[in-house]
């Protein structure tokens, strides 16, 4: 009798020890998560220190970038970021508001599922691809149709058309913000589809009830129900768009300029790190790219924070495609 | 009357550009993938799959090398990225479920998720490459681990929030601690969707190309040395395309192509397994 009690307090006791590795090994994973951002932060901020020191805040705010003086500036690749990713932006938010509004309130109920697939496919497509794809065949269409048609026309114009002006190398900021666009379209839909379709039905039958169109139910229901998820949605599409390295490095032209014209070739901070970092020849550049790594870490951080911090009032699993 | 009218026009003005919109995204992105298909497709051939990428200005070549080793960093990068994102994932979800340290830990795991991928291969080239003094596989594999983790801790979380408490109410009640419970009851109820995680956490690194620029880099021969540098397909890719050989632009295309469907399959294989194993996870 005495034995049985023997084994099964052994077990007994075995079973608690591995109770207590396993919980100690899942709270070491999870730890391992916070850890990693930490550890991002302070080997950037590491690795910049010898570029920050040496050009202290000049660094932000000069245009020059040159590894035959070693004088670097990261002015060029902070516009050249921002700037791609507006242009992004703009074409892009139009288009993806428009699709998930065919997603979720047009599209008959055997459309909805192929092309809401389709949608989430072509957004797990790497950006390699669509760079890849800009460079072969967007660019060299920009270049003899679209371009040249742009610079006789918008660059015409008085004030804006200065933007528009000079000559359709077919590759730079345009082009680049073009191919981000297409690139996050598919996402920002995805998203934005998923935020409409958390809209209570009540909502919007009750508008119909009322006498809306459906334009108007979208837009005075819809909209404002999920304006933050949208917003949310949107940012995070931003914080891609600042960030993403290959979808431009391809079509921008990697000329650390900022030039009056959008036709003309330019950088982005994560173009210069792909395009330079194995040449960087000097420490002073290696640790200048770096740094410029920082610069974007803390854009593309304080983006998605901001974003995920919307996102977080939506229940998250009515959000499958972020 | 003109009211009324008004309204009717605006209605149809708005709903005909959201279609206008949706007809311009599909046929933009089919646009991408013909041309994948016409360029990739109609030079193909099983050279390929059997001989290595070709030196500067030499016919012929194919792709094995990258081939081989975007698979082996890829695996690598699942078999380090995975058992910690899932085990990171059950926490999460089972034993730190309500803690206020779950609520820090998601958070910073979300921003993880959309942070900047070449970022991560900034962070590894200064914690790997540096210290050991040469590029790596290892160090390749270890930046898709780390962009694959997120992913996988999400899916594994949200996956296992989907088990109903009953069941695992019914283990506790038998006497099984936790662990037993997560064991034998939360991961086979979960099975389907947590493999769905890992199949899109595959999906997802397989085309990652800006952390293996300064990690992996690129080797023209075959190695399969994980100290060394290796060739994979996407830094392959990059550098061929902007190459002036026709024959290096060629392999570009169909190493596109090669990627894109592999991931197109990935996806769609991650979806039919919810749809066919997996428990009703509302996701699609």
């Amino acid at each position: 009798m005495s034995s049985v009690v023997a084994i099964d307090s052994k077990r007994l006791a075995g079973q608690r020890l591995k109770e207590r590795i396993f919980h100690g090994t899942t709270l070491a994973a999870a730890l391992l998560v916070l850890a990693l951002l930490g550890g991002v932060a302070v080997s950037l901020v590491h690795g910049a220190w010898p570029a920050l020191s040496h050009f202290k805040l000049a660094f932000l705010t000069r245009e020059v970038w040159n590894p035959v003086t070693d004088e670097y500036g990261a002015l060029g690749a902070v516009y050249g970021t921002v700037v791609t990713s507006v242009i992004a932006m703009l074409l892009a938010l139009p288009v993806s508001f428009g699709i998930a509004v065919f997603l979720t309130e047009l599209a008959p109920s055997w459309l909805k599922r192929p092309i809401g697939v389709a949608i989430e496919l072509l957004a797990a497509i790497p950006s390699i691809i669509y760079g890849f794809w800009g460079l072969f065949v967007l660019a060299p269409v920009l270049q003899e149709h679209v371009e040249p048609w742009i610079i006789s026309t918008l660059g015409a114009l008085p004030g804006v058309g200065v933007l528009f002006q000079g000559a359709p190398f077919g590759i730079g900021v345009l082009t680049a913000g073009i191919v981000l666009a297409i690139m996050i379209v598919p996402f920002i839909a995805a998203v934005m589809r998923d935020v409409f379709e958390t809209v209570p039905d009540v909502l919007k039958e009750s508008a119909y009830g009322l006498g809306a169109t459906t334009w108007e139910v979208i837009w005075r229901v819809v909209v404002p129900y999920s304006r933050t998820g949208m917003v949310g949605g949107t940012m995070l599409g931003l914080g891609r768009a600042l960030g993403e390295t290959m979808a431009v490095t391809f079509v921008i032209g990697n000329a650390h300029q900022i030039s009056h014209s959008l036709l003309d070739p330019g950088t982005t901070i994560s173009a210069a790190i792909a395009n330079e970092f194995t040449e960087a020849t000097t420490k002073l550049y290696a640790s200048s790219l770096i740094a410029l790594g920082t610069l974007l870490f803390v854009i593309t951080f304080s983006v998605i924070a901001l974003a995920r911090l919307m996102l977080l009032r939506l229940d998250r699993r009515a959000l499958s495609s972020v | 009357m003109s009211r009324r009218l008004f309204r009717k026009t605006v209605n149809l003005l708005a709903l005909g550009l959201s279609g206008v919109a949706t007809l311009v995204g599909l046929l933009v992105l089919g646009a991408l993938l013909w041309s994948l298909l016409e360029e990739g497709i109609g030079h193909f051939s099983m050279d390929v799959f059997t001989r290595m990428t070709p030196p500067p200005a030499t016919a012929g070549g194919g792709l094995l090398n990258a081939i081989y080793g975007s698979a082996i960093m890829t695996l690598i990068g699942i078999l380090i990225g995975g058992p910690i994102g899932v085990l990171a994932g059950t926490y999460l979800a089972e034993y730190g479920r309500n803690a206020r340290l779950s609520t820090v830990i998601r958070f910073v795991n979300d921003v993880l998720l959309s942070a900047p991928s070449i970022i991560i291969g900034l962070f590894v080239y200064e914690l790997v490459v540096v210290p050991m003094g040469n590029f790596s596989a290892i160090s390749g594999a270890i930046s898709l681990a780390i962009i694959a983790m997120p992913v996988i801790v999400r899916t594994t979380e949200d996956m296992l929030n989907l088990v109903p408490q009953g069941i695992k109410d019914a283990s506790t009640a038998m006497g099984a601690y936790p662990w037993r419970t997560i064991m034998s009851v939360a991961y086979p109820a979960a099975r389907s969707g947590m493999l769905t995680g890992l199949l899109l956490a595959v999906a997802r690194i397989s085309g990652e190309t800006a952390p293996l620029l300064f990690t992996a880099l690129n080797n023209q021969f075959w190695s399969t040395n994980l100290t060394a540098p290796m060739a994979n397909l996407p830094v392959v890719i990059f550098q061929f395309a902007l190459s002036p050989y026709d024959n290096w632009q060629q392999l570009a295309w169909e190493g596109a192509l090669i990627i894109t469907f592999a991931i197109l399959i990935l996806s769609i294989v991650a979806r039919v397994v919810v749809a066919t194993l997996g428990p009703g996870t509302g996701r699609r």
